[in-house]
């Protein structure tokens, strides 16, 4: 076996051994779930109405957290792109943070900012916002969590342009601004697409700072992630059910993802890097 | 580093626990509201027994009987109810009946500010307060509910009194340590928890609204050894001490009262 570069490449069965480790790690977890799912259970479990209010809760949510983070993150993302300044990698790691942060942290931090008694709770009451305990809070937290996934993809697709295009654009006579609209956020497109697939996923799984911030009711801040906690506790079927169908979203997102990514002509395989 | 060096330095980093001397450890599975009194009972059986160090593992009561339920592997489990205990039993981890060691009861608790000026337990029924509630797994939510359902009894409450405060839930938290800190952070505008979360710490952030006895709820704590202890003498000793003079005062300042009953 040869490897792209012409260098001589270890004995395949070698590597198949050292990565059949990592591969049984990844896959027996999630094998476990589908095999001990039986079909009679999960057209019942999807019958109960809290695991529908979940779902559809879970679903509204994450949609609204990441078109937030894609209407809130693109200017961002840009200015990240295309501009040098001072305390520009102190606003790269503060983009990076949530990324790092445990989830309860971040909820517990989303809280003392925007809660009640919070330093913006304040204002944000004479405005006669009130977000712990809504669903709002559960976008809000979701936005927070997730938000890196697409500024990161989309900084790095804004990178990927070519900058002699946007010189052409600019001699043309193009502004800023329309050689943005015209040329750079299409050529971008694959790249905050991707981006936004990501964030999607997610926050389709944020737990920790949903639970913290927005707290846990049915119908109002109780997401599928929430309701496999509390199934756990209580009833084991819903809690596979649950499990099930999350684990099969958010693969079957990541696997769209690379798909797409993979296709020549919607994506260049080196953009899709 | 070689590898040999590594080898050494890697086996004495976890032989370092036997050259201390710490030959046991016991596991305590409690439930949440016994955080305070629970880690002042394990440093007081640690001072008696120096060999034995105890690693407790606080959570609601249902957590833990899910974790037991999951093959976790403990010495003793303190539950807030009889369910979650009964439920333990069921599943064949308790290695001898369990006994009632503590009663408590519940209180409502508003932040210091009170932002929904409620003066009294019927407010609790108005539209729009935020209450905080635990779960109805969880044995605090559950003797809330049915707190909430006796008040309904007592004359000056409306008889649809436990359905219009329960419609004022905005979370059903998972514990009863999470009730108390919505409160304490000011978020919820009232919270039901036990009369011993109202800790002197806690008691600079909340005001308490005491629950009438003829309303208010029996708590009884069940404790058992279990099967999987490794040291059940250790355990047995652990459970003692509860009965204990020590064990009960520090059981009454939290205001609990110590029980000596059986729990069946």
């Amino acid at each position: 076996m040869r490897e792209p570069g012409g260098k001589r490449a270890t004995r395949p069965g070698l590597l198949v051994l050292a990565v059949a480790p990592m591969v049984v790690l990844l896959v027996l977890p999630l094998a476990a779930v589908y095999l001990r799912l039986d079909f009679r259970t999960v057209l019942d479990k999807l019958a109960e109405p809290e695991i529908l209010d979940a779902l559809r809760l879970s679903l509204t949510t994450s949609i609204c957290a990441t078109f937030a983070v894609v209407m809130l993150g693109t200017p961002l993302a840009y200015l990240l792109a295309t501009r040098g300044f001072v305390g520009r990698h102190l606003l790269e790691a503060l983009v990076d943070l949530p990324m790092v942060l445990p989830p309860t942290v971040a909820g517990f931090a989303l809280l003392m900012a925007f809660g009640r008694a919070g330093l913006a709770g304040g204002t944000l009451g004479a405005l006669g916002i009130h977000l712990p305990f809504t669903t709002a809070a559960v976008v809000v937290a979701q936005a927070f969590m997730a938000a890196p996934f697409y500024v990161s993809a989309a900084r790095a697709g804004f990178q990927g342009v070519d900058s002699r295009l946007l010189e052409a654009a600019a001699t043309l006579g193009a502004d800023e601004r329309a050689r943005f609209v015209r040329v750079m956020a299409p050529l971008a497109a694959p790249a905050l697409a991707a981006g936004a697939t990501m964030t999607f996923a997610r926050a389709l799984g944020e737990f920790g700072a949903t639970i913290t911030f927005a707290g846990n009711l049915p119908g109002a801040t109780r997401t599928l992630p929430l309701a496999v906690y509390v199934a756990l506790q209580s009833d084991l079927d819903a809690a596979l059910v649950l499990s099930a169908m999350l684990l099969a979203v958010s693969f079957v997102l990541l696997l769209a993802l690379r798909g797409a990514l993979a296709r020549p002509g919607w994506m260049g395989r080196d953009a899709a890097r | 580093m070689n590898v040999r060096t590594w080898c050494v330095t890697a086996s004495m980093l976890f032989a370092l626990p036997v050259f201390g001397g710490e030959p046991s450890t016991l596991t305590v599975f409690a439930a949440a509201s016994l955080d305070g009194p629970f880690r002042e009972l394990a440093r007081e059986f640690e001072r008696a027994e120096p060999g034995v160090r105890v690693r407790l593992n606080l959570a609601g009561s249902q957590q833990l009987a899910a974790q037991l339920r999951q093959g976790a592997k403990a010495d003793v489990f303190a539950s807030a109810d009889a369910r979650w205990m009964a439920f333990a039993d069921s599943i064949g981890v308790l290695a001898a009946p369990a006994m009632v060691f503590a009663h408590n009861s519940l209180t409502v608790i508003v932040p210091g500010a009170n932002p929904a000026h409620i003066t009294r337990l019927q407010d609790l029924a108005r539209p729009g307060i935020k209450l905080v509630l635990g779960a109805e797994a969880v044995p605090v939510g559950h003797y809330s509910r049915a707190m909430l359902r006796n008040l309904a009894q007592l004359p000056g409450y409306a008889p649809d009194f436990a359905p219009r405060v329960l419609a004022n839930t905005v979370s059903e938290e998972e514990n009863v340590r999470a009730v108390a800190n919505k409160v304490q952070l000011g978020e919820a505008d009232a919270g039901i928890v036990y009369r011993s979360d109202v800790t002197l710490a806690l008691a600079r952030h909340v005001r308490e609204f005491a629950v009438p006895d003829a309303a208010n709820v029996v708590v009884a704590y069940h404790i058992a050894i279990l099967r999987s202890a490794r040291d059940r003498a250790a355990a047995g000793r652990f459970v003692a001490m509860l009965r204990s003079p020590k064990g009960r005062a520090i059981l009454a300042r939290y205001r609990m009262k110590s029980a000596l009953t059986d729990g069946r």
